[in-house]
Protein backbone atom coordinates (compact mmCIF):
# COMPACT_ATOMS: atom_id res chain seq x y z
CA UNK A 1 0.00 0.00 0.00
CA UNK A 2 1.45 3.29 -0.94
CA UNK A 3 1.97 5.77 1.96
CA UNK A 4 -0.49 8.60 1.02
CA UNK A 5 -3.22 5.22 0.67
CA UNK A 6 -2.36 4.41 3.77
CA UNK A 7 -1.89 7.85 5.80
CA UNK A 8 -5.60 8.33 4.07
CA UNK A 9 -6.95 4.84 5.48
CA UNK A 10 -5.80 5.86 8.97
CA UNK A 11 -7.40 9.31 8.98
CA UNK A 12 -11.06 7.97 7.83
CA UNK A 13 -10.34 5.44 10.79
CA UNK A 14 -9.46 8.24 13.10
CA UNK A 15 -12.18 10.89 12.41
CA UNK A 16 -14.50 7.67 12.82
CA UNK A 17 -12.75 6.91 16.66
CA UNK A 18 -13.28 10.52 17.18
CA UNK A 19 -16.48 10.67 17.19
CA UNK A 20 -16.96 7.24 19.50
CA UNK A 21 -16.54 4.38 16.91
CA UNK A 22 -14.38 1.41 19.07
CA UNK A 23 -13.55 -0.48 16.55
CA UNK A 24 -12.32 1.95 13.69
CA UNK A 25 -10.26 3.38 16.55
CA UNK A 26 -9.17 -0.18 17.08
CA UNK A 27 -7.84 -0.80 13.71
CA UNK A 28 -6.18 2.29 13.64
CA UNK A 29 -4.74 1.49 16.81
CA UNK A 30 -3.44 -1.53 15.87
CA UNK A 31 -2.28 -0.45 12.39
CA UNK A 32 0.12 2.11 13.61
CA UNK A 33 1.98 0.00 16.55
CA UNK A 34 3.52 -2.40 14.34
CA UNK A 35 5.40 0.96 12.92
CA UNK A 36 5.82 2.75 16.15
CA UNK A 37 7.61 -0.49 16.99
CA UNK A 38 9.88 -0.72 14.47
CA UNK A 39 10.63 3.28 15.00
CA UNK A 40 10.87 2.36 19.29
CA UNK A 41 13.64 -0.61 18.36
CA UNK A 42 15.67 1.23 16.20
CA UNK A 43 16.18 3.97 18.48
CA UNK A 44 16.35 2.56 21.17
CA UNK A 45 20.41 1.78 20.64
CA UNK A 46 20.47 5.37 19.11
CA UNK A 47 19.81 6.19 22.52
CA UNK A 48 21.82 4.03 24.52
CA UNK A 49 18.32 2.77 25.92
CA UNK A 50 18.12 -0.44 26.76
CA UNK A 51 16.29 -2.49 23.88
CA UNK A 52 14.26 -4.54 26.83
CA UNK A 53 12.68 -1.36 26.73
CA UNK A 54 11.86 -0.87 23.52
CA UNK A 55 7.96 -1.88 23.87
CA UNK A 56 7.41 0.96 27.26
CA UNK A 57 8.29 3.24 24.27
CA UNK A 58 5.74 1.92 21.89
CA UNK A 59 3.17 1.76 24.61
CA UNK A 60 4.17 5.64 26.26
CA UNK A 61 3.78 6.73 22.60
CA UNK A 62 0.26 5.09 22.38
CA UNK A 63 -0.56 6.51 25.05
CA UNK A 64 0.07 10.02 24.03
CA UNK A 65 -1.53 9.63 20.67
CA UNK A 66 -4.88 8.20 22.71
CA UNK A 67 -4.68 11.11 25.16
CA UNK A 68 -3.57 13.93 22.47
CA UNK A 69 -6.10 12.92 19.24
CA UNK A 70 -8.59 15.54 20.48
CA UNK A 71 -5.55 17.84 19.00
CA UNK A 72 -5.92 16.91 15.76
CA UNK A 73 -8.18 18.64 13.39
CA UNK A 74 -9.92 16.33 10.47
CA UNK A 75 -10.63 18.54 8.51
CA UNK A 76 -6.62 18.59 8.25
CA UNK A 77 -4.27 15.84 6.92
CA UNK A 78 -3.34 12.61 9.76
CA UNK A 79 0.29 12.65 8.44
CA UNK A 80 2.23 15.67 9.60
CA UNK A 81 0.15 15.96 12.85
CA UNK A 82 0.91 11.87 13.93
CA UNK A 83 5.03 12.50 12.54
CA UNK A 84 5.51 15.25 14.94
CA UNK A 85 3.17 14.25 17.71
CA UNK A 86 5.23 11.06 17.72
CA UNK A 87 8.37 11.97 17.20
CA UNK A 88 7.69 14.62 20.01
CA UNK A 89 7.03 12.09 22.04
CA UNK A 90 9.51 9.11 21.07
CA UNK A 91 12.24 11.60 21.40
CA UNK A 92 10.99 12.16 25.23
CA UNK A 93 10.75 8.86 25.93
CA UNK A 94 13.73 7.63 24.63
CA UNK A 95 16.09 10.83 25.83
CA UNK A 96 14.84 9.95 29.49
CA UNK A 97 15.44 6.20 29.34
CA UNK A 98 18.96 6.39 27.40
CA UNK A 99 22.17 6.93 28.68
CA UNK A 100 22.56 9.12 25.27
CA UNK A 101 20.76 12.23 25.71
CA UNK A 102 22.82 14.73 23.71
CA UNK A 103 21.58 12.87 20.35
CA UNK A 104 20.46 15.09 17.73
CA UNK A 105 16.39 15.54 17.18
CA UNK A 106 16.37 13.26 13.81
CA UNK A 107 13.87 13.40 11.29
CA UNK A 108 11.51 10.62 12.08
CA UNK A 109 9.18 11.79 8.74
CA UNK A 110 9.98 8.01 7.66
CA UNK A 111 7.25 7.10 10.07
CA UNK A 112 4.71 5.74 7.92
CA UNK A 113 6.80 4.30 5.74
CA UNK A 114 8.84 2.39 8.63
CA UNK A 115 8.93 -1.19 8.16
CA UNK A 116 6.45 -3.42 10.23
CA UNK A 117 6.97 -5.73 13.33
CA UNK A 118 4.57 -7.12 14.45
CA UNK A 119 6.24 -9.84 17.27
CA UNK A 120 5.27 -8.15 20.35
CA UNK A 121 8.46 -8.11 23.06
CA UNK A 122 8.30 -8.89 26.61
CA UNK A 123 6.83 -5.81 28.38
CA UNK A 124 8.46 -5.38 31.18
CA UNK A 125 6.26 -3.66 33.24
CA UNK A 126 3.61 -6.54 33.77
CA UNK A 127 -0.04 -5.71 34.29
CA UNK A 128 0.02 -6.52 38.01
CA UNK A 129 2.46 -3.76 38.67
CA UNK A 130 0.25 -1.50 36.83
CA UNK A 131 -2.99 -2.44 38.31
CA UNK A 132 -1.32 -2.12 41.67
CA UNK A 133 -0.81 1.70 41.08
CA UNK A 134 -4.24 2.62 39.84
CA UNK A 135 -6.88 3.25 42.62
CA UNK A 136 -10.45 1.48 42.50
CA UNK A 137 -12.98 1.71 40.45
CA UNK A 138 -10.20 2.35 38.13
CA UNK A 139 -8.28 -0.80 38.69
CA UNK A 140 -11.55 -2.90 38.77
CA UNK A 141 -12.74 -1.55 35.09
CA UNK A 142 -8.86 -1.65 33.51
CA UNK A 143 -8.71 -5.46 34.59
CA UNK A 144 -12.48 -5.82 33.25
CA UNK A 145 -12.03 -4.88 29.98
CA UNK A 146 -8.56 -5.47 29.19
CA UNK A 147 -7.79 -9.11 30.59
CA UNK A 148 -11.01 -9.74 30.91
CA UNK A 149 -12.26 -8.26 27.76
CA UNK A 150 -15.66 -7.02 28.65
CA UNK A 151 -17.35 -3.85 27.24
CA UNK A 152 -17.92 -1.08 28.54
CA UNK A 153 -21.92 -1.90 29.19
CA UNK A 154 -21.04 -5.42 31.31
CA UNK A 155 -18.58 -3.45 32.92
CA UNK A 156 -21.09 -0.86 34.38
CA UNK A 157 -23.95 -3.62 34.83
CA UNK A 158 -21.58 -6.22 36.93
CA UNK A 159 -19.91 -2.90 39.17
CA UNK A 160 -23.18 -1.43 39.27
CA UNK A 161 -22.22 1.84 37.81
CA UNK A 162 -23.43 4.65 35.25
CA UNK A 163 -21.73 3.39 31.73
CA UNK A 164 -21.20 7.38 31.87
CA UNK A 165 -19.25 6.85 35.22
CA UNK A 166 -17.24 4.24 33.94
CA UNK A 167 -16.23 5.89 30.41
CA UNK A 168 -15.11 8.81 32.95
CA UNK A 169 -12.68 6.66 35.24
CA UNK A 170 -11.54 4.29 32.08
CA UNK A 171 -10.19 7.68 30.80
CA UNK A 172 -8.63 8.39 34.04
CA UNK A 173 -6.95 5.26 34.27
CA UNK A 174 -5.24 6.22 30.71
CA UNK A 175 -4.13 9.38 32.37
CA UNK A 176 -2.65 7.61 35.07
CA UNK A 177 -1.14 5.38 33.13
CA UNK A 178 0.57 7.76 31.13
CA UNK A 179 1.55 9.27 34.20
CA UNK A 180 2.96 6.63 35.22
CA UNK A 181 5.56 6.22 32.15
CA UNK A 182 6.54 9.72 32.70
CA UNK A 183 7.70 9.47 36.50
CA UNK A 184 9.26 5.87 36.05
CA UNK B 1 1.09 -4.85 30.89
CA UNK B 2 0.73 -6.29 27.13
CA UNK B 3 0.19 -3.46 24.22
CA UNK B 4 -2.57 -5.37 22.74
CA UNK B 5 -4.41 -5.24 26.26
CA UNK B 6 -3.74 -1.62 26.48
CA UNK B 7 -5.38 -0.94 22.83
CA UNK B 8 -8.05 -2.56 24.01
CA UNK B 9 -8.44 -0.08 26.61
CA UNK B 10 -7.99 3.05 24.44
CA UNK B 11 -10.19 1.46 22.00
CA UNK B 12 -13.28 1.77 24.78
CA UNK B 13 -12.56 5.35 25.31
CA UNK B 14 -12.88 6.16 21.53
CA UNK B 15 -14.77 9.26 21.72
CA UNK B 16 -13.11 13.11 22.41
CA UNK B 17 -14.84 14.56 25.24
CA UNK B 18 -13.69 18.23 24.48
CA UNK B 19 -11.44 19.14 21.00
CA UNK B 20 -8.21 21.06 21.90
CA UNK B 21 -9.80 23.97 19.25
CA UNK B 22 -12.69 24.09 20.87
CA UNK B 23 -11.29 24.22 24.38
CA UNK B 24 -9.36 26.97 23.43
CA UNK B 25 -12.50 28.95 22.33
CA UNK B 26 -14.34 28.34 25.36
CA UNK B 27 -11.33 29.48 27.66
CA UNK B 28 -10.57 32.40 25.98
CA UNK B 29 -14.48 33.55 25.86
CA UNK B 30 -14.99 32.74 29.73
CA UNK B 31 -11.44 34.62 30.44
CA UNK B 32 -12.10 37.69 28.67
CA UNK B 33 -15.83 37.58 29.82
CA UNK B 34 -14.16 37.46 33.36
CA UNK B 35 -11.79 40.02 32.88
CA UNK B 36 -14.44 42.62 30.96
CA UNK B 37 -16.82 42.04 34.40
CA UNK B 38 -13.45 42.14 37.10
CA UNK B 39 -12.58 45.96 34.98
CA UNK B 40 -16.21 47.05 35.16
CA UNK B 41 -17.20 46.17 39.00
CA UNK B 42 -14.25 47.50 40.46
CA UNK B 43 -12.61 50.78 39.01
CA UNK B 44 -14.95 50.96 35.95
CA UNK B 45 -15.09 52.54 32.35
CA UNK B 46 -13.29 55.78 31.90
CA UNK B 47 -15.93 58.20 32.57
CA UNK B 48 -15.65 60.15 29.53
CA UNK B 49 -14.84 57.11 27.18
CA UNK B 50 -17.52 57.87 24.78
CA UNK B 51 -16.19 61.35 24.05
CA UNK B 52 -12.47 60.29 23.31
CA UNK B 53 -13.21 57.44 21.97
CA UNK B 54 -12.43 58.87 18.42
CA UNK B 55 -9.07 60.77 19.06
CA UNK B 56 -6.58 59.02 17.33
CA UNK B 57 -4.03 58.06 20.95
CA UNK B 58 -7.18 56.18 22.54
CA UNK B 59 -8.42 54.62 18.79
CA UNK B 60 -4.50 52.79 18.33
CA UNK B 61 -4.01 52.32 22.64
CA UNK B 62 -7.24 49.95 21.77
CA UNK B 63 -6.68 48.77 18.33
CA UNK B 64 -3.10 47.46 18.77
CA UNK B 65 -3.80 45.72 22.27
CA UNK B 66 -6.38 43.76 20.20
CA UNK B 67 -4.10 43.27 17.39
CA UNK B 68 -2.02 42.06 19.68
CA UNK B 69 -3.92 39.59 21.43
CA UNK B 70 -5.50 38.13 18.32
CA UNK B 71 -1.77 37.25 17.03
CA UNK B 72 -0.57 35.70 20.38
CA UNK B 73 -4.02 34.30 20.69
CA UNK B 74 -3.44 32.32 17.04
CA UNK B 75 0.07 31.70 18.61
CA UNK B 76 -0.90 29.92 21.22
CA UNK B 77 -4.01 27.95 19.53
CA UNK B 78 -0.88 26.47 16.87
CA UNK B 79 2.01 26.22 19.23
CA UNK B 80 -0.19 23.34 21.40
CA UNK B 81 -1.37 21.08 17.77
CA UNK B 82 1.29 18.88 16.75
CA UNK B 83 2.80 19.66 13.43
CA UNK B 84 1.30 22.99 12.85
CA UNK B 85 3.15 25.82 11.02
CA UNK B 86 4.16 28.07 14.04
CA UNK B 87 6.60 30.40 12.90
CA UNK B 88 5.45 32.80 10.75
CA UNK B 89 2.42 33.37 13.43
CA UNK B 90 5.33 34.21 15.52
CA UNK B 91 6.84 36.51 12.99
CA UNK B 92 3.68 38.16 12.91
CA UNK B 93 3.66 39.32 16.67
CA UNK B 94 6.68 42.12 14.45
CA UNK B 95 3.13 44.11 13.37
CA UNK B 96 2.01 45.22 16.78
CA UNK B 97 5.62 45.89 17.36
CA UNK B 98 6.22 47.96 15.04
CA UNK B 99 2.84 49.84 15.01
CA UNK B 100 3.65 50.76 18.81
CA UNK B 101 7.36 51.99 16.76
CA UNK B 102 5.79 54.11 14.64
CA UNK B 103 3.38 56.07 17.12
CA UNK B 104 5.86 56.24 18.98
CA UNK B 105 8.14 58.24 16.60
CA UNK B 106 5.04 60.23 15.55
CA UNK B 107 4.23 61.17 19.21
CA UNK B 108 8.08 62.32 19.77
CA UNK B 109 7.21 64.29 16.51
CA UNK B 110 3.96 65.90 17.24
CA UNK B 111 5.06 66.59 21.24
CA UNK B 112 7.84 68.85 22.18
CA UNK B 113 10.15 67.68 24.51
CA UNK B 114 9.67 69.11 27.38
CA UNK B 115 6.00 66.89 27.51
CA UNK B 116 7.56 63.88 26.65
CA UNK B 117 8.27 63.25 30.32
CA UNK B 118 5.06 64.19 31.44
CA UNK B 119 3.19 62.11 28.79
CA UNK B 120 6.21 59.11 29.43
CA UNK B 121 5.10 58.85 33.37
CA UNK B 122 1.31 59.49 33.01
CA UNK B 123 -1.03 59.26 35.53
CA UNK B 124 -1.86 55.64 36.04
CA UNK B 125 2.01 53.55 36.04
CA UNK B 126 2.03 51.97 38.82
CA UNK B 127 -1.72 51.04 38.79
CA UNK B 128 -1.39 49.79 34.88
CA UNK B 129 1.46 47.79 36.43
CA UNK B 130 -0.63 46.26 38.42
CA UNK B 131 -4.27 45.60 37.10
CA UNK B 132 -2.49 44.51 33.69
CA UNK B 133 -1.39 41.46 35.40
CA UNK B 134 -4.69 40.90 37.64
CA UNK B 135 -6.97 41.33 34.50
CA UNK B 136 -4.70 38.72 32.82
CA UNK B 137 -5.30 35.64 35.48
CA UNK B 138 -8.33 34.23 34.30
CA UNK B 139 -7.38 34.10 30.88
CA UNK B 140 -4.15 33.00 31.94
CA UNK B 141 -5.67 29.75 33.39
CA UNK B 142 -8.22 29.37 30.62
CA UNK B 143 -5.29 29.26 28.16
CA UNK B 144 -3.41 26.98 30.49
CA UNK B 145 -6.54 24.51 31.14
CA UNK B 146 -7.14 24.67 27.13
CA UNK B 147 -3.07 23.88 26.17
CA UNK B 148 -3.05 21.46 29.15
CA UNK B 149 -4.96 19.46 26.45
CA UNK B 150 -2.50 20.39 23.28
CA UNK B 151 0.65 18.64 23.14
CA UNK B 152 3.16 21.50 22.75
CA UNK B 153 6.92 20.35 21.69
CA UNK B 154 8.18 23.29 23.80
CA UNK B 155 5.92 23.71 26.94
CA UNK B 156 7.89 26.81 28.53
CA UNK B 157 7.28 28.71 25.00
CA UNK B 158 3.55 27.40 24.81
CA UNK B 159 3.32 29.02 28.16
CA UNK B 160 5.07 32.00 27.09
CA UNK B 161 2.55 32.45 24.02
CA UNK B 162 -0.05 32.00 26.11
CA UNK B 163 1.27 34.62 28.98
CA UNK B 164 1.52 37.17 26.11
CA UNK B 165 -2.05 36.25 25.02
CA UNK B 166 -3.28 36.71 28.24
CA UNK B 167 -1.53 39.68 28.85
CA UNK B 168 -2.41 41.29 25.64
CA UNK B 169 -6.03 40.82 26.41
CA UNK B 170 -5.67 42.27 29.81
CA UNK B 171 -4.11 45.54 28.07
CA UNK B 172 -6.95 45.43 25.32
CA UNK B 173 -9.23 45.82 28.49
CA UNK B 174 -7.71 48.28 30.85
CA UNK B 175 -7.74 50.46 28.10
CA UNK B 176 -11.35 51.02 28.33
CA UNK B 177 -10.36 52.02 31.95
CA UNK B 178 -6.87 53.62 31.29
CA UNK B 179 -6.88 57.95 31.22
CA UNK B 180 -3.20 57.80 29.71
CA UNK B 181 -3.43 58.21 25.96
CA UNK B 182 -0.05 58.78 25.12
CA UNK B 183 1.94 56.10 23.01
CA UNK B 184 4.89 56.72 24.90
CA UNK B 185 2.91 55.47 27.45
CA UNK B 186 1.65 52.60 25.97
CA UNK B 187 5.20 51.47 24.68
CA UNK B 188 6.64 51.77 28.38
CA UNK B 189 4.35 50.60 31.23
CA UNK B 190 1.71 47.86 28.76
CA UNK B 191 4.94 46.45 27.41
CA UNK B 192 7.06 46.14 31.09
CA UNK B 193 3.23 44.39 32.09
CA UNK B 194 3.01 42.34 29.44
CA UNK B 195 6.40 41.40 29.41
CA UNK B 196 6.08 40.33 32.73
CA UNK B 197 2.78 38.07 32.19
CA UNK B 198 4.54 36.92 29.11
CA UNK B 199 7.42 35.84 31.98
CA UNK B 200 4.96 33.83 34.32
CA UNK B 201 3.58 32.01 31.81
CA UNK B 202 6.97 30.89 30.38
CA UNK B 203 8.05 29.74 33.72
CA UNK B 204 4.45 28.16 34.71
CA UNK B 205 4.66 26.25 31.21
CA UNK B 206 7.71 24.62 32.11
CA UNK B 207 6.49 23.06 34.15
CA UNK B 208 2.51 22.58 33.50
CA UNK B 209 2.35 22.10 29.89
CA UNK B 210 4.49 18.94 30.42
CA UNK B 211 2.94 16.04 28.93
Amino acid sequence: MTQLAREEEWANWLRLAVKGDAQAYSRFLVAVTPHLRAMARRRCSLYGAPPSEAEDVVQEVLLAIHLKRGTWDPARPLGPWLTTLVRNKLIDSLRRRGRQTSVPIDDVSDFLEAADETNEAADRIDTETVLARLKEPQRDIVRSISIEGEGIRETAARLKMTEVAVRVALHRALKSLAALYRSE
Amino acid sequence: MKTDDLITLMAQDAPVGLRYGRALAVALGAGIALSALLLVATVGLRHNMGSVFETARVLFKITVTLVLAVLAARLALRIGRPGEETRLPALLLAVPALMVAAAVTAELVALPADAWRVSLVGRNALFCLFFVPVLSLAPLAGLFWALKKGAPANPARAGAAAGLAAGAIAAAIYAWHCPDDSPLFLATWYTVAIAAVTAAGAFLGRRLLRW
